[in-house]
């Protein structure tokens, strides 16, 4: 095994690492968080599977952004929505066989890495011609969008200009499952398109990007509205009416 | 007009998003409690030495007892959907005022003292020690914050700043550093029982002056009673429904409700006061002490149902937690929602044709609604979502001829504060109030101009009180808000009312 090959080996056992239990972390510890008062912006609604279909426009159209404003919605939409077209047509890499929907995203996972560089691109111009959004911009934020267009433009590369061998990227990456890496193969676009994503997955639990499971966990959100019908209270205001 | 010290804003037709100028608020500042109103709900009296340390450790506290603020604070991305929200930013153009700018004031610190990111690249993310300057941003900005949920609206993940600027109130009061206005009235309300301090002989003298005015004008002898045991009601309202204008209005409005009903009803002078400020200020135990009132009055006059009067913030406690700070209210007629909102009692009579109305005695007005923010979003009326919309705008147009809604992008669930919410409603915060409220009052403009309104019912005793102040700014009437109950108080006819038409008379005869 090649010293690249065994550095990017560890590097992606590390960054697996570093994403599930940095983001499990954060799903527990949210999970494990009482919410004590019921706060869902109102009007909500009033059953559990009402909530369901709420949090269904939310993960899907984005909707109560769609509401706040138009410009962002319509690039934030694009980018996610590429990016999980994207994310589909690489699953190719990590299985064997590859399964059928997969194999039928293939093509629209292509138009999904250009929607996903120009969404990004429309949300990182309005972070310097927007005063608002200029103001509250760290350079965190800056780096982040950097960081996800480089993986689009060195992926997009690949696919159009500089191809790389695909098949032995797969045999490099299905053989991490049996820790018997495969000789990666050395163009420096696809090394710097992995080391980016590997860069990514690291920093995601650090990040904003938490605001994927957070969604999930928005007490104003996910909460039933029925204060009146039903009593809700969580141990520590409990042990409050106890003393 | 009122005489202003600062500038009050030009109304314009359209909602401009003003560029941002940042600063301009930073001089707004409320009142700081002296230590003789921090000791009674529980706080140290004035700024600690080791303030620092403190109030990290409560943060971390309250990062462990709220999913809210723990989601909130991660969850943000800067992607800016909030910033055109807030009334306060459009009114001052204080970036400090757009949601996410006031967020960031705790974000900064939680990230620099609770993630690895802040601890390690502290610029990077923008994360800050947390110094005295930023502590006086917090206690200027954290009160700019009408925790009125218009962001929390538009955040696509919910994020609600009130949740914030609560939890920054409640570490300021735990080192030391309360608001006169809010920590004030929490006590009064401990020691006397409501947030204008009467006592309940003043309650008595003033209820026995309604009845008797109800009489002179209508000869029916409608009762204002307070603590009779056994009534079937409570009725819990704002204390500024028992004095003030355009208030009380609204009070001889549910009286003259129940009346008909043939219910019998009364007040309490132990809680003489729907508003809770323990809100206002984050406090989980004072919120629930000053709800805990509510459980004793309604035990002690043995009533069967509770129901609260027009109040916004109030309606969001009583329906939203009520049930979870002092329920369970098993002992209460299960048949009714507890509480009940007056709207609701009113509507269901309306709708059983209980109630009889002569809509011409609002024939004087032309009138638009204001759905107070916390009625809007953080609260329901009726049975389905969006009660709160349609219940109050019903009994508009069962009690007047003349309705016009405002524009549709500043009603409903996207209703503009009045300016005054969250315990902002004191004279030292009279700049932001006025700013503030410019969004709101733009929408009255408009409809003013273009439908010939001439009055905006509320069901709130902040947004009253605040437009009676507020509206003189901008060359209106302070008169132009009236109480919702205030109209179906002019409307209603009651049974045996003397009728100047003798026609009428003839057929009540018959």
């Amino acid at each position: 095994m090649s010293f690249l090959t065994m550095v990017y080996a560890y590097l992606f056992y590390f960054a697996a690492l570093v994403l599930l239990a940095g983001v499990t972390f954060k799903v527990v510890q949210y999970a494990r968080t009482p919410a004590p008062l019921k706060i869902p912006t109102t009007p909500a609604p009033t059953t559990r599977s009402g909530v369901v279909f709420r949090m269904t426009r939310e993960i899907v159209l984005f909707e109560s952004l769609f509401r706040g404003n138009k410009w962002t919605w319509i690039f934030g939409w694009i980018f996610h929505f590429g990016l999980f077209l994207v994310t589909l047509r690489h699953l190719r890499y990590f299985m064997e066989p590859v399964w059928l929907p997969i194999e039928l995203v293939q093509p629209f996972g292509i138009y999904g890495g250009i929607a996903m560089v120009v969404g990004l691109a429309g949300l990182w111009a309005r972070r310097f011609f927007v005063d608002r959004v200029r103001y509250i911009s760290s350079p965190s934020d800056h780096l982040i969008l950097a960081l996800l267009i480089a993986i689009g433009c060195t992926g997009l590369l690949m696919k159009f200009v500089f191809h790389t061998d695909v098949v032995a990227v797969k045999s490099f990456f299905i053989g991490l499952y049996s820790f018997d890496p495969q000789p990666l193969p050395g163009d420096p676009l696809l090394l710097l398109h992995l080391f980016l994503v590997a860069a990514l997955m690291i920093i995601f639990p650090y990040s904003k990007l938490l605001h994927a499971p957070g969604l999930f966990f928005s007490p104003s959100r996910n909460q039933v509205d029925n204060p009146r019908e039903r009593r809700h209270i969580v141990p520590w205001a409990k042990r409050l009416e106890q003393e | 007009m009122a005489k202003a010290t600062f500038e009050v804003p030009e109304l314009s037709q359209y909602l401009d998003v003003p560029p941002v100028t940042p600063e301009t608020m930073a001089h707004s500042k409320p009142f700081v409690a002296k230590p003789e109103f921090q000791a009674p709900l529980g706080f140290p009296g004035e700024l600690m030495d080791d303030w620092q340390e403190k109030a990290l450790d409560k943060m971390g506290e309250l990062l462990g007892k709220y999913r809210s603020l723990r989601v909130y604070l991660d969850s943000c991305v800067k992607c800016g959907s909030c910033t055109d929200k807030c009334h306060y930013y459009l009114g001052t153009k204080d970036p400090k005022n757009m949601p996410v700018g006031r967020q960031d004031l705790m974000r900064k610190v939680y990230r620099r003292y609770f993630t690895l990111a802040g601890k390690l690249f502290p610029k990077l993310v923008g994360a800050e020690d947390f110094t005295k300057d930023v502590l006086d941003d917090w206690y200027s900005y954290y009160h700019q914050c009408s925790q009125c949920r218009r962001c929390s609206v538009f955040c696509p993940y919910g994020i609600d700043t009130a949740e914030i600027s609560m939890a920054a109130r409640e570490i300021m009061d735990s080192i030391g550093v309360g608001q006169k206005y809010c920590n004030e009235i929490i006590g009064k309300v401990y020691t006397i029982g409501n947030n204008l301090g009467l006592p309940g002989p003043a309650l008595k003298d003033t209820l026995e002056g309604l009845e008797e005015d109800v009489f002179d004008e209508t000869g029916v002898a409608v009762r204002y009673p307070i603590d009779e045991v056994g009534a079937e009601i409570l009725l819990v309202t704002p204390s500024a429904d028992f004095f003030a204008e355009p208030h009380v209005d609204g009070l001889i409005g549910y009286g003259k409700v129940f009346h008909e009903a043939g219910v019998t009803w009364t007040l309490s002078s132990h809680a003489s006061e729907a508003a809770n400020f323990g809100m206002f200020i984050g406090s989980y135990d004072n919120m629930r002490r000053v709800a805990q009132r509510i459980r004793e009055a309604a035990i002690e006059l043995k009533v069967k149902r509770i129901v609260f009067g027009e109040c916004g913030h109030a309606w969001r406690v009583a329906y939203s937690f009520l049930n979870t700070l002092a329920g369970p209210w098993d002992f209460l007629d299960p048949r009714y929602p507890v509480p009940q909102h007056i709207c609701e009692f009113t509507y269901n009579l309306i709708q059983e044709g209980k109630l009889t109305f002569d809509k011409s005695e609002n024939d004087d007005k032309v009138l638009t609604y204001h759905d107070s923010c916390n009625v809007a979003r953080a609260s329901r009326m009726g049975n389905t979502p969006g009660g709160q919309f349609e219940i109050p705008r019903a009994i508009i147009r069962e009690t007047c001829n003349h309705f016009y809604d405002m524009d549709e992008d500043t009603i409903r669930d996207r209703t503009f504060c009045c300016g005054g919410g969250g315990g902002l409603l004191t004279d030292d915060l009279m700049e932001l109030r006025v700013k503030g409220a410019k969004p709101r009052v733009e929408a009255l403009n408009n409809v003013m101009l273009e439908k010939g309104v001439t009055h905006m019912a509320a069901i709130c005793a902040i947004c009253k009180s605040q437009f009676t102040k507020v509206l003189p700014y901008y060359g209106m009437e302070m008169d132009q808000i009236v109480s919702l109950h205030q109209l179906v108080s002019n409307a209603i006819v009651l049974t045996g009312q003397d009728v100047e038409d003798d026609e009428d008379e003839a057929d009540e005869a018959a």
